[in-house]
This record gives structure tokens, C-alpha cells and sequence, in this order.
């Protein structure tokens, strides 16, 4: 016998005496008591910061103080890098429910992706579990019995952000769009708000996503001689628009801008000096509370470049939080055997986690809980590393939302 | 108020000039890849991430070593060039001989590395850089309102761009580099270390990109992806002005700046496509460029 076959029986016997070792059934009970997580969102682009690894951790940590596994309940963790593309998003997701035994998809930002992803999960009948995208639309005329929407979304944004700056005096608007499905959202749900509240929008600009210069957007901006800005845009988008409007003068004459969406690592990324008096609508901010506090001090350790979690991330915490109670109450057999019921289990129980506190998830899939709006601090103000926002204003969960009746969507009954 | 096509004067010519700072940077990019492509024949797909690290090394010294905008100017080209000369020295100059294809692959691939390997570092939000005092503050021009610091850009770029072409079409190193540049073997001939120069208008080239990234980091968010978002349109730049055509594509940067300034007044949605229609249409009708040679 020549050395090659030689050593190709041997590894044929140790795989045998392998695979002996374990018997099949053993096997086929361990599969049926882990449950697998997909965390599917930008891993490499401009909203890698406000999601990315940051949620990975937060999924890690939530996982961790769960305390299911003591219970025999193995949860595996999937991470997936959509690139903000909706075939990218849809394939890895496919692939994973199909080849790789994924029950909930977790996290997806980028509306046009969740969108897309919300549709796949359901044909599947497993979980989708949105943490991070934006459109209301998720829980309106596109919701799905299969979808959570849980840390905020358009309508919530206009709603806070929008409602406070009419308020305070900046009735006319005009808006910078990113040309994708959720800065139209956001500029839908915002104008509604602007014009409920006797407001007027004298105009817009749709900009390429992403964009680097903003700057002749905001001259016509300037141009229609609106009082407030709206900036229907994310991430370095945002970024950028705040950014070149301070370089040209229009926040020094008296034009606001509103920061429709703007997370913490935004305002880390521009500076105090830069960012201070912007306002901005969070349901979560790590300075909170102790129980906020505490959950950051946890997760600090493992987040990517000791960003502090935003809210997109402390979603995902708290969406796992919710979602392993259920496995826990169901048993992991039964939690994967369909999605709509375990979903059905989830919108059954109130929702509580030290991350995002005490919420609710309503008939269509939309998680509430109250939703803040946050001044940025002046660099003056500020008393450390992080300490980036002053509460002005708190709206509870029942009116933060978009009412149930107004949706649109088919899963509640008249 | 005069309107022109329906809209006003004053919005026109504001777009206009905001077009021709933008054309500044499209300009001095192109200009970079222009040089290195007429002189190494390689297609520079690091350009982006080296146009990124100069605004990270000018950063880097303001927080690390205290050093302000100014030193950054000179210093950040000098830091990231020596990058570049390491690369070429190690890296590019294996594959002189092979097709095109491979230096843009390597290329393209350090790119890739250089981008995550800062984003790892520094997330992808960004990190803030302001405006040097001397240059903040603004004009009133009337029709709009001119920040100091993008006036400031336009001088710049036009300076380091006509300075780039006096040294390569007036000094004698540049008849050396342009000798080369047709017949190296010829030029080494005449006892010049053709080698030598290749590498140093490769780190002058990538020095170029830093420079451009130093001037951008005060007015746009310095990010690990600013370069890759910004080196596709220069690419196009440099296609429509003609490959490796120095005065080509500084002309042409400044021109697709003002044609983009004006796409986003009629129709914004188009303003980042307006140039790949440009492209297309000129590679039909003219191959080889603008200012290219057939």
C-alpha cells in the first residue's frame, strides 16, 4: 500500500470513530436547540459606525446576560456585510435561511435593503427583527406579520424633531433628500408634520446618495429663503450638509438646521464645536439613566473603537433581550418552527431590557416606547468624554408614534 | 430678479463658482493620476485612498504632535509621497513589463487594504478637522456668500496644477521625464536613472492626492471612505481629458466641476451621473479623449 492511501484510510477511520462518537439523534437535538441570528447590516461604509460592529457586540452582550444558554439553548451569531445594496442584502439572507438555518434576521439599516429583506423573511416564515432602518413604511403598507420595527422610524423622527423646531418658530422649510427610499420617507412624514402644524415647504433637492459636497444644494436652500433646512439624509450625508452649512455662513444668519436623523457618533464625528445647539430625536441615549449607563458600561469593552452604542445598537441588544424570553417561554424547537408565532409571542409580551427600558410592540409589527429630543451640548457644557446631549423633551411611547389606524397596514382590523 | 432658463441669476453664477471649486479638486486628483499614468503607464486605483490618507496624517499631526493646518499642508504630501515611493519601489515597479490590467489590480487591491485598515482604526464616521482661523469667515459677493477657505482651494489648485505642468513641459528634468516617457530604454542610454525617476513621479503623483487631501479635510467629512467616493468621478476626469494629458485633465476637471455645479441647479438627481454621460458620450465620439492623442 503506498503512503497516500495509506494515510487516506486512516482519515477515513478517524472520521468514522468521529462521527461514531456523536449519534445522529444527539446531533439532530443539538440543531433543534440552537438558534441562529443573522446580523445583517454595513460592516464596511458610512453607516458601519451607527450600526456594524457596535451591534454585534450589543447582539454578544444581550446574548450573554440572557442567560438562555444556561437553559441549554445554544445561540449562534451570524454577521453578514450588506454594503447598503438590496441584492447584496437579499442574497446573504436567502442563502442563510435557506442553506444555513438562520430564524432571525437582526438589524438591516438602509431602508431600500429592509425593505427588500422584509419580503424574503416572509415568504420563509421566519423573523425579521429591524433595529436600524428608518422607513415607516416597514409597519405601514408594506408590513409584514413576520417584521418588527423596534428602535425608531420616520414618522417618530418628523414627528419629534419636525413638530419641535415648527414650534419654536421655523415654519417654512426646505429640504435636502437623499435620493433612496428612506430619505423620501423622511421627507414625506416630515413635510405632513410641517403642514399639519400651519408650516409651509417651499422646496427640496433630491441628492445622489452617498454625496461628498453639499454645497450648491444648500445655496438653493438659502436661495428659497426658508427658515429651517430640513436634512433628509444619514451618516456622513449628514455629516457633510452640517458641516459645509456652517462653512457657508447660513446656521451664523439665522437659518436652523434640522437634523431629521442624527445619531451620537454623528455628533462625535463633528465636534461640539461644530454640532453644538443641533437638535436631534433619539429613544436612546447611554448617559440616560443607571440602567442605560449600566448596560454601557457593560458593552463598552467589546464596541469597535470605544464608540459608545447608539441607538441603533442598543435596538439590537434589546431586541434579542425580547426575542430569547420568547424562545425561552416557547422552547428553542418550537421558536423555529414558525416565525409568525413566535413573533405573535413577542408582540404578547411587554418589552423591558436595561438598554431601551419598557416598550410595547402593537399589532403591525411597530415597537413604541418614548422617544427623546436631545440639544447637542455646547463644548463648554460638555463635562467629559461622550457627554455630548441635554434632554429637552420627552414624547411617551402612546403619542411617539404614528397612531395605529393611520398606517395603513393590512394586519390591523378596522 | 433676471432669470436665466427659469432660474435666477444670482442662484446660476453662485453654482457656477461652487462648480469650479469642485473642478479644483477634481483637477488636482486628475492631475496626480495624469502624471503617473503618462510616466508609468499604471492605472493608480490607490489615488482615492492616498487623497483619504492625506487628510488622516493632517489630522494625526494636529491631535498626536500639535501641528496645525499649515504644517499639514507641507508636511502630510511629504509623509504619504514617501508612502507611495515604498510602494512603487516595492510593489509596482515588478509589474512595469505585464499589461496595464495587473498594476490596476495591485493598485486597486492596496486601496482596499489602505481603506479598511483605517476604518478598522477609526470607524467610519469620521473625525473632525476645522478650518484654519486665517481662512474662515466668508465674502459677500453679492449673488451668494463665499467662504474664504474654498476661494482659498481654487488659488491653491491652480498654482500647484500650473506649477506641475512648468516642471514637466519647461524645466529639464521634465524633458528627461517626457524623453522617458516615450523611449526609456533610449533615455537610460544617456546614463539617467530611469528607475529613479519612475519612482519619484509616482511618490510626486501620490503626494499630489495627499495635498488635495489636506485641502479637502476642513470642508468635507475626513472618513475612510471620502477618497473611493470621490476617485471614480476623477477617473472618468481623467478619461474624458485623455489618458496620461496633463493640461487635458486639469481643463477638464475644472469644466466637468462647473457642469456638475450647473446639473444641480436643472435636475439634482442626475448631478453624480451627469459625468458618465459626458464619458460615454466623448469615448464615442472621441476614443482617445479630449486632449488625447490617437
Amino acid at each position: 500500500m503506498s503512503e497516500i492511501n495509506r494515510r487516506g484510510l486512516l482519515a477515513g477511520a478517524a472520521a468514522t470513530a468521529a462521527f461514531g462518537a456523536l449519534p445522529v439523534w444527539q446531533a439532530r437535538a443539538q440543531a433543534q436547540n440552537t438558534i441562529r441570528i443573522g446580523v445583517l447590516n454595513d460592516q464596511s461604509g458610512l453607516y458601519r459606525d451607527v450600526n456594524g460592529p457596535g451591534s454585534v457586540s450589543c447582539v454578544r452582550q444581550a446574548i450573554a446576560d440572557s442567560g438562555v444558554t444556561q437553559r441549554g439553548i445554544n445561540v449562534e451569531v451570524l454577521v453578514g456585510d450588506h454594503q447598503n445594496r438590496p441584492d447584496v442584502g437579499s442574497n446573504i439572507a436567502r442563502q442563510w435561511m435557506d442553506r444555513d438555518g438562520v430564524d432571525v434576521i437582526l438589524d438591516v439599516p438602509t431602508s431600500s435593503v429592509a425593505l427588500a429583506i422584509n419580503t424574503v423573511v416572509r415568504e420563509r416564515n421566519k423573523i425579521f427583527l429591524n433595529s436600524s432602518a428608518a422607513t415607516s413604511d416597514l409597519t405601514g403598507a408594506q408590513c409584514s406579520p413576520n417584521t418588527i420595527h423596534w428602535t425608531y422610524d420616520t414618522y417618530m423622527l418628523a414627528k419629534s424633531t419636525g413638530g419641535a423646531m415648527v414650534r419654536a418658530g421655523g415654519d417654512t422649510w426646505f429640504f435636502l433628500t437623499a435620493d433612496y427610499a428612506f430619505g423620501h420617507a423622511l421627507e414625506r412624514d416630515t413635510s405632513n408634520f410641517v403642514r399639519a402644524a400651519g408650516g409651509r415647504v417651499l422646496g427640496g433637492v433630491r441628492t445622489p446618495f452617498p454625496g461628498t459636497d453639499f454645497s450648491g444644494f444648500l445655496v438653493q436652500a438659502q436661495a428659497s429663503r426658508a427658515k429651517v433646512i430640513g436634512l433628509a439624509n444619514a451618516g456622513g450625508d449628514t455629516i457633510n450638509s452640517i458641516k459645509q452649512a456652517a462653512e457657508f455662513g447660513l446656521t451664523r444668519r439665522g437659518v436652523k438646521l434640522a437634523a431629521l436623523l442624527m445619531f451620537i457618533s454623528d455628533v462625535h464625528s463633528l465636534g461640539l464645536e461644530t454640532a453644538q445647539g443641533l437638535v436631534c430625536t433619539e429613544t436612546f441615549y447611554w448617559d440616560l439613566n443607571d440602567r442605560t449607563r449600566a448596560f454601557t458600561q457593560r458593552v463598552l469593552p467589546s464596541m469597535p473603537n470605544q464608540l459608545r452604542p447608539g441607538m441603533g445598537q442598543a435596538g439590537c441588544y434589546s431586541a434579542v433581550i425580547h426575542y430569547l424570553k420568547a424562545v425561552a417561554d416557547m422552547g428553542a424547537q418550537q421558536a423555529k418552527a414558525s416565525g409568525i408565532e413566535t413573533v405573535n409571542r413577542m408582540k404578547a409580551m411587554p418589552t423591558d431590557d436595561d438598554a431601551m427600558g419598557q416598550g410595547s410592540i402593537r399589532p403591525d409589527g411597530r415597537r413604541i416606547q418614548p422617544s427623546y429630543l436631545f440639544e447637542v451640548k455646547s463644548p463648554g457644557e460638555s463635562r467629559g468624554a461622550w457627554d455630548y446631549y441635554k434632554l429637552l423633551q420627552t414624547t411617551p411611547a402612546e403619542e411617539a408614534f404614528r397612531p395605529l389606524s393611520e398606517g395603513g397596514c393590512s394586519l390591523v382590523r378596522s | 430678479m433676471d432669470e436665466i432658463f427659469g432660474i435666477p441669476a444670482p442662484l446660476l453664477f453662485g453654482q457656477l463658482l461652487l462648480g469650479l471649486i469642485n473642478g479644483a479638486f477634481y483637477a488636482l486628483l486628475s492631475l496626480g493620476l495624469a502624471v503617473i499614468f503618462g510616466m508609468l503607464n499604471v492605472i493608480n486605483f490607490t489615488h482615492g485612498a492616498q487623497f483619504m490618507l492625506g487628510a488622516f496624517v493632517a489630522w494625526a499631526m494636529l491631535n498626536f504632535l500639535g501641528l496645525g493646518y499649515w504644517w499639514a499642508l507641507l508636511l502630510a504630501p511629504i509623509v504619504v509621497g514617501l508612502f507611495g515611493v515604498l510602494l512603487e519601489r516595492t510593489m509596482i515597479s515588478k509589474l512595469y513589463k505585464l499589461d496595464h490590467l495587473y498594476g490596476l489590480l495591485l493598485t486597486f487591491g492596496v486601496g482596499l487594504i489602505i481603506e479598511g485598515l483605517v476604518r478598522n482604526e477609526f470607524g467610519s464616521s469620521g473625525l473632525p478637522y476645522r478650518i484654519p482661523p486665517e481662512l474662515s469667515g466668508a465674502w459677500d459677493l453679492g449673488f451668494m456668500f463665499m467662504p474664504v477657505y474654498r476661494g482659498w482651494v481654487v488659488i491653491v489648485a491652480l498654482v500647484a496644477c500650473i506649477a506641475t505642468w512648468l516642471v514637466i513641459e519647461r524645466t529639464r528634468i521634465g524633458s528627461y521625464l517626457r524623453a522617458a516617457t516615450e523611449n526609456p530604454a533610449l533615455v537610460q542610454a544617456f546614463g539617467i536613472n530611469v528607475p529613479r525617476m519612475m519612482t519619484l513621479t509616482y511618490g510626486a503623483g501620490v503626494a499630489l492626492a495627499a495635498f488635495a487631501g489636506v485641502l479637502a479635510a476642513p470642508i468635507y467629512s475626513v472618513n475612510p471612505q471620502m477618497g473611493s467616493n470621490l476617485i471614480i468621478i476623477v477617473f472618468a476626469v481623467v478619461v474624458i481629458g485623455g489618458m496620461g494629458s496633463i493640461l487635458g485633465s486639469v481643463l477638464t476637471g475644472f469644466g466637468l466641476g462647473i457642469v456638475e455645479g450647473l446639473t444641480k441647479v436643472f435636475y439634482p438627481e442626475a448631478s453624480a451621473t451627469v459625468i458618465f454621460v459626458v464619458m460615454a458620450i466623448v469615448l464615442l465620439l472621441r476614443p482617445a479623449g479630449l486632449f488625447g492623442r490617437a
